[in-house]
């Protein structure tokens, strides 16, 4: 089972991705941003960082990037497409899905275990989780604010595409406490907290079991080998 | 610029400071940003065009911002 992540310039959470993909059982591939081929991956993940000093807006310039376009073509045939924080403004930069992310409510970037709330199971992405599992994953970001209009958020809301939920404390002003979204299709998601970062224990975020123990993250990285297998 | 209806919070640290400094007249300020494309003789009308095209489609995201302005401006 291959998946494929993404090395944009600035990239930074790349090989974090890769090792989650390697420890929920599959086999992670490099792709490169000015590549056409994405190598016959099974699935794409988009990770986090700063691709081009976030320049513009975020994710824009890597929204125009050679590699997209194949990959916004495919995800559109279906392939599941994971984007974390740069990954999920590159995902709405390129229309895989609505809405869009600016500076957060308070300026500041903002580092810390985040907990949400699992409200959508049918996506590629979410398929081992069930409705109202309660998660913790880091959330590091300096322009993580969703926000979309109000027709749009009607639409998220009323056909149930708001994946995750900030739970507790949302903590850069995203409307509706949105942290991550699904397409219609259930084969895009995208989150601005860090499920690469909460895979392994010893690694991952506090849990009430131990000190750095938190792997909720890993589920994510579970749910798309088993997507891929039964598709 | 951002949309009028969305939350500038750029702007509104800069609404804020000016308000310390004592400028109680101002109610809120908003940034937006210039972006200059360089041609190296001026512009025809279909460059034009294919400049507010560029600016609505990759300079600015009409999700978050409104193109205010493409016009032609000599050196």
């Amino acid at each position: 089972m291959k998946i494929g992540v993404v090395t944009f310039p600035g990239s930074l959470d790349d090989r974090d991705a890769a090792r989650a993909i390697r420890l929920a059982g599959g086999e992670p591939v490099s792709l490169w941003h000015a590549d056409n081929s994405i190598k016959k991956v099974d699935a794409v993940v988009l990770p986090g960082g700063f691709s081009y000093g976030d320049y513009l807006r975020c994710g824009a310039i890597a929204a125009q990037a050679p590699v997209m376009k194949t990959i916004i073509k495919k995800a559109g045939e279906g392939l599941p497409v994971l984007g974390i924080c740069n990954g999920f403004q590159i995902l709405v930069e390129s229309h895989l899905l609505p809405g869009g992310l600016i500076r957060n409510e308070k300026q500041h970037f903002v580092c810390r275990d985040q907990k949400l709330l699992v409200e959508n199971v049918d996506s590629a992405w979410t398929s081992e989780f069930k409705i109202g599992d309660e998660i913790t994953i880091p959330l590091k970001n300096g322009e993580g604010g969703y926000i979309a209009t109000d027709e749009t958020l009607k639409m998220l809301e009323g056909e149930g595409l708001v994946t995750f939920r900030y739970l507790e404390v949302n903590p850069n002003g995203s409307m509706n406490d949105i942290a991550g979204l699904r397409n219609e299709r259930g084969n895009v998601v995208g989150l601005m907290p860090h499920p690469e970062h909460a895979v392994e224990p010893g690694f991952g975020p506090d849990s009430p079991v131990a000190m750095r123990s938190g792997v909720d993250g890993l589920k994510i990285f579970q749910s798309v080998l088993k997507s891929v297998i039964n598709a | 610029m951002p949309k009028q209806d969305l939350l500038d919070p750029q702007g509104k640290a800069v609404a804020r400071a000016l308000e310390r400094s004592g400028h109680k007249a101002i109610s809120a300020v908003r940034i937006g940003k210039r972006i200059e494309l360089h041609y190296a003789t001026t512009p025809t009308d279909a460059q034009l065009q294919e400049a507010k095209k560029i600016a609505e489609s990759f300079l600015s995201n009409g999700v978050i911002e409104d193109v205010v302005e493409v016009s032609i401006e000599q050196d």
